[in-house]
């Protein structure tokens, strides 16, 4: 950067990553000096939850930007900035309390977890903030890096190797795309920043007519797309999901896709032409959603199902991103509208995957992969509050009441296709809401359904069958269990009161 | 808050609150009973609605179409055009009543009887929970809400199907997975339906950039083809729920895997929801729409009633019988809302409320023929009259009240309906005012035979273990209908009364 030799950089601006970056170095200190797990983790646990603290505190107050060169700023904190570290700080926190029962049974070494999940998180926290493309793929980078090692870290399991390996190869190949376009985009326009780009294409629409800028966007977008699962660059989520421990599992599928999203939405709201990155975005929607939602259909594996499930529902958050190009001369509202819809829809989503997740921990013996549904069966009859916490979560994804959140965050995306007149693509969103009924009330079925194994009802209530012991776990004890029910319950409350008031979310979303 | 306002969230918080409240009770019978109470209550404040001024009986220039007795706006989601906007008018009335007693009728036999498959609070609270769906879904004066209440019935429901049907025939695991996959259907069909609903709403509400249905009904100046674009949409939404041939699959099966209560609900005022929303909303909000679709719309109801009548002759399942005889009657139904006139909007209403009596009567007696007989086979019932005589002769009514015979309260709706058809004129409403007549003689023709079949002849080996006796719940349970029957069919203006004006109202705004 030429110009002042001198930047004035605004510190406070910079909190929620100081706090963010600050915990991952506290955790690593935490674990050579004391070396003790419960330290650690409580150190990562607090400065995850301090991290959430200061981007709210700090984002209530008016827009900071920083590390300006002109009127171009690389790290804008706004509203909707917050909003996502503030997310993804709660979400690090979430997933450690999920990982309580995995690291008390020594499947991962407690340290480096910790340390590597607070890495990620200062990835996610300057995220929302990245105002030019570097910073968005360095940020980008910083959450997904960390994962490779996370989703590998199982002790003394292949699977989880494989996934670590199909992940990190097919992670690079994307950023690459990313960076491709990103270079191109320079060589095109000679900025990196996303408002200047913005400006750019607004004022020179003739720069489209290069087939080069085209490329470009489409390299970004695409390169994107591989990080929020979209189909055709999916392939890799459920393998890694279902070989990753289940807390890494849960992180991937909130957290790694939050990013993906928000990284997708800065780059197509302030930067790059919605005539090119429409149609793109509005195929890729519809191919998410459909392919998602028919190959969960299918799923017999817990983890998988909600793997597939995952890529349905990114599609259904791309979908309002996709109309904003279908009809020219929209209107600024609708658009805004549209980019809002799609933050909400993910933030609710975050809330309601959480949920299922530590469901599925506190269902599983500890360190336990996430086994198949026909584990799940009976599990409402041994443990009611969890069973009926996780039908909630299910419910929810499905999109429907008594899942409230979940039907508003539909709502939501509908409402914003139809104000877009793009009426197909709702029609679409609609009709794959019925088919993700089919396979979130399997689950919900299963858990409902009376117990397996007539034989083995006669016997004591306490020596459950051998599909039963899989599922039980025995009556779960320790602090580790505990803190998964914990979030739980969090995620669960959180899901009501969202679904009861969901103006909060939207109030949120919205750029004010 | 005044009276009718409180009584308009008395009437949905009451049973929600019960549900929770029957789901916490431990002690199984006392939650039981609770849920009952939950229920009476809200029959009492479902009735109480009607109080207050009413003075109003013409439509005039300048003023909405729909004006409730009694309304209740609250914000709720600003963001997504939702408000918390209840009303309560002539149209909406009879079947908040009917709702209401139906589920009181319910949680009333369940405190007798629980069906297998699941605990007997559970089921009370699920059925307090699918009444405030009901309850909220002809309350509704906001879309997005409407919509809303519309969602809320389906997992229930699902609940009820899944866990607790099947069961009447004891058959084992084979039964339970009969049930569950009636169930999915059921829920998935729905779902359907439901996510097309949401599409409509929101295209009229972008469009027109409110979800008031007082503001929207008469088109509120909606495009023409905004309309048939909402009509059609909310069209077949409905059309799923009421359910109009062809898409009426799902009905047989889940009526005939649910338990009785399930039945009951389902058949009574469950698919009501469809032919309220089609008069409410999709005709009120697209009126050109609707004009545009009408013959369509007539032609499918005209064909329900046959093919109905025509399945129904070829049944051998008594509780699949009487459901494929709602296809027929919710084609009578359907085929007064297609006419767009006065006469057969009176029609459908009337016949809603008929059909929810008569058929919730049916599939009672139904029940309590399967489980006494432990069979539902017509094959294997023959001379209930010997060893039952009171049972056979309940039902003897309840299907000549079912096939119209005048003085019944069957009768008008599909009367009217006819009336309404041949009054429109022309070939093509002609025809169908002919064809649905016949439809009308081919139901007596399979409810006289359902009645030779089960009540006449030697009792066969099934029947011949039945007790003669009525349980005292069964008949409080059964009663209630009976008497209604008898008094629509004798004094139709106890509904055709209240529907009078708002019908008028409604009328006017479509021309």
């Amino acid at each position: 950067m030429t110009g002042s030799l001198v930047q004035s950089i605004d510190h406070v601006a910079l909190l929620p990553a100081y706090l963010a970056a600050g915990t991952a170095v506290l955790v690593l200190l935490a674990d050579v000096l004391v070396g003790r797990g419960r330290v650690t983790l409580v150190v990562a646990a607090l400065g995850a939850a301090g991290t959430a603290v200061g981007a709210a505190v700090v984002g209530a107050g008016p827009t900071r930007r920083t590390f300006c060169v002109g009127t171009d700023c690389s790290y804008v904190l706004g509203d909707r900035a917050a909003l996502v570290a503030v997310v993804f700080a709660l979400l690090a926190l979430g997933v450690l309390g999920l990982s309580g029962p995995l690291l008390r049974a020594g499947a991962a070494p407690v340290g480096e977890y910790a340390f590597l999940l607070a890495c990620s998180m200062t990835g996610g926290v300057v995220l929302g903030a990245a105002g030019d493309l570097i910073t968005l793929i360095v940020a980008l980078e910083t959450l997904t890096l960390p994962i490779y090692v996370l989703v590998g870290l199982r002790r003394g399991s292949l699977a989880s190797a494989e996934a670590a390996v199909t992940f990190f190869v097919v992670s690079v190949v994307a950023t690459t795309l990313t960076l491709l376009g990103a270079a191109l985009l320079y060589a095109v326009t000679g900025g990196l920043h996303l408002d200047r780009l913005g400006a750019l294409f607004a004022e020179r629409p003739d720069l489209l007519d290069l087939p080069l800028a085209s490329a470009a966007v489409t390299l970004v977008v695409l390169g994107l797309a591989f990080k929020v699962a979209a189909v055709p660059f999916h392939a890799w989520a459920p393998a890694t999901y279902d070989g990753a421990s289940v807390p890494v599992a849960a992180y991937l599928s909130t957290a790694s896709k939050f990013g993906g999203v928000v990284a997708l939405l800065a780059v197509v709201q302030h930067a790059l032409p919605a005539t090119v990155t429409g149609p793109v975005l509005a195929l890729l929607a519809v191919l998410t959603m459909t392919v998602g939602n028919l190959v969960a259909l299918r799923q017999r594996r817990t983890v998988r199902l909600l793997a597939w499930s995952s890529v349905a529902q990114a599609g259904y958050i791309l979908a309002p991103l996709g109309a904003l190009a279908l009809a020219a001369g929209r209107a600024e509202e609708a658009r805004t509208a549209a980019y809002a819809a799609a933050v909400a829809y993910a933030v609710f989503f975050v809330v309601l995957e959480l949920g299922a997740f530590a469901a599925v921990v506190a269902l599983r013996p500890a360190g336990a992969d996430g086994g198949t549904i026909a584990d799940l069966r009976g599990a409402a009859r041994r443990r009611p509050w969890v069973a009926a916490a996780f039908g909630l979560a299910l419910v929810g994804l499905a999109g429907l009441p008594p899942g409230l959140a979940g039907l508003f965050a539909k709502v939501t995306v509908v409402r914003s296709l139809l104000a877009g007149e793009a009426g197909w693509l709702a029609l679409v969103v609609a009709l794959n809401a019925v088919v993700g009924l089919a396979y979130y009330l399997r689950v919900v079925a299963t858990l409902y359904a009376p117990d397996p194994a007539p034989a083995t009802a006669a016997a004591p209530a306490g020596a459950p069958g051998q599909v039963g012991a899989a599922v039980a776990g025995g009556p779960v004890v320790g602090a580790g269990a505990r803190t998964v029910l914990v979030v739980l319950a969090v995620a669960t409350v959180v899901a009501v009161v969202v679904g009861l008031a969901p103006q909060l979310v939207l109030d949120l979303a919205a750029p004010r | 808050m005044r009276f009718g306002e409180f009584l308009l969230l008395a009437v949905l918080a009451v049973p929600a609150v019960g549900a929770v409240a029957v789901a916490a009770i431990p002690r199984d019978r006392a939650a039981r009973l609770v849920g009952t109470v939950v229920a009476g209550l809200t029959l009492l404040l479902a009735a109480l609605l009607a109080t207050g001024d009413r003075s109003w009986t013409t439509w005039a220039a300048g003023t909405p179409a729909v004006r409730p007795w009694h309304r209740l706006d609250l914000p709720w989601v600003p963001g997504l055009d939702l408000r918390f906007h209840l009303g309560v008018d002539g149209i909406s009335w009879p079947l908040v009543v009917l709702t209401a007693l139906l589920t009181l009728l319910c949680c009333g036999y369940t405190l007798w009887r629980v069906p297998p498959g699941g605990s007997g609070r559970a089921l009370v609270a699920l059925l307090l929970v699918v009444e405030v769906g009901i309850l909220g879904t002809f309350l509704a004066l906001d879309l997005v809400l409407f919509f809303l209440f519309f969602e809320v019935v389906l997992l229930p429901m699902y609940a009820i199907i899944a866990g607790w049907g099947g069961s009447a025939v004891p058959g084992g695991p084979s039964a339970r997975d009969a049930a569950r996959a009636a169930a999915r259907k059921f829920a998935l069909y729905t779902l359907f339906g439901s996510v097309l609903l949401l599409v409509g709403v929101y295209v009229v509400v972008a469009a027109a950039g409110t979800a008031d249905l007082v503001a929207l009904t008469g088109g509120a100046g909606l495009s023409r083809g905004t309309q048939l674009a909402a009509f059609v949409l909310l069209g077949l939404a409905f059309a799923v729920k009421s359910p109009l041939w062809p898409l009426h699959s799902w009905l047989p099966d889940a009526h005939t895997q649910a338990p009785t209560v399930g039945s009951v609900v389902l058949a009574g005022v469950l698919l009501k929801m469809g032919t309220y929303g089609l008069i409410r909303v999709a005709v009120g909000v697209a009126p050109e729409g609707a004009r545009w679709a009408a013959p369509v719309l007539g032609a499918l109801a005209v064909t329900a009633i046959l093919v109905g009548s025509l399945v129904c002759l070829a049944q051998t399942e008594l509780k699949r019988l009487i459901a494929y005889s709602s296809v027929g009657h919710m084609g009578f139904v359907l085929l007064g809302i297609a006419t767009l006139t006065a006469t057969g909007l009176q029609a459908a209403l009337i016949g809603n409320v008929a059909h929810g009596v008569i058929t919730g009567l049916l599939f009672f007696l139904a029940g309590a023929v399967k489980d006494r007989t432990g069979t539902g086979s017509l094959a294997e019932l023959s001379g209930l009259r010997e060893t039952a005589p009171r049972l056979a002769g309940l039902l003897a009514f309840a299907a000549i009240a079912s096939l119209g015979l005048p003085g019944l309260a069957g009768f008008w709706g599909e009367a009217l309906a006819v009336v309404a058809a041949v009054q429109v004129g022309g070939a093509f409403w002609t025809t169908l005012a002919v064809l649905a007549a016949l439809g009308g003689a081919l139901t007596a023709a399979y409810l006289l035979r359902l009645l030779r079949r089960v009540t006449h002849g030697r009792p066969s080996p099934a029947v011949g273990r039945v007790a003669p006796g009525l349980a005292g719940a069964e008949l409080t349970a059964w009663a209630p209908l009976v008497l209604l029957a008898l008094a629509i069919g004798l004094a139709p203006t106890l509904v055709l009364g209240v529907a009078d004006a708002p019908v008028a109202a409604l009328v006017e705004v479509l021309r």
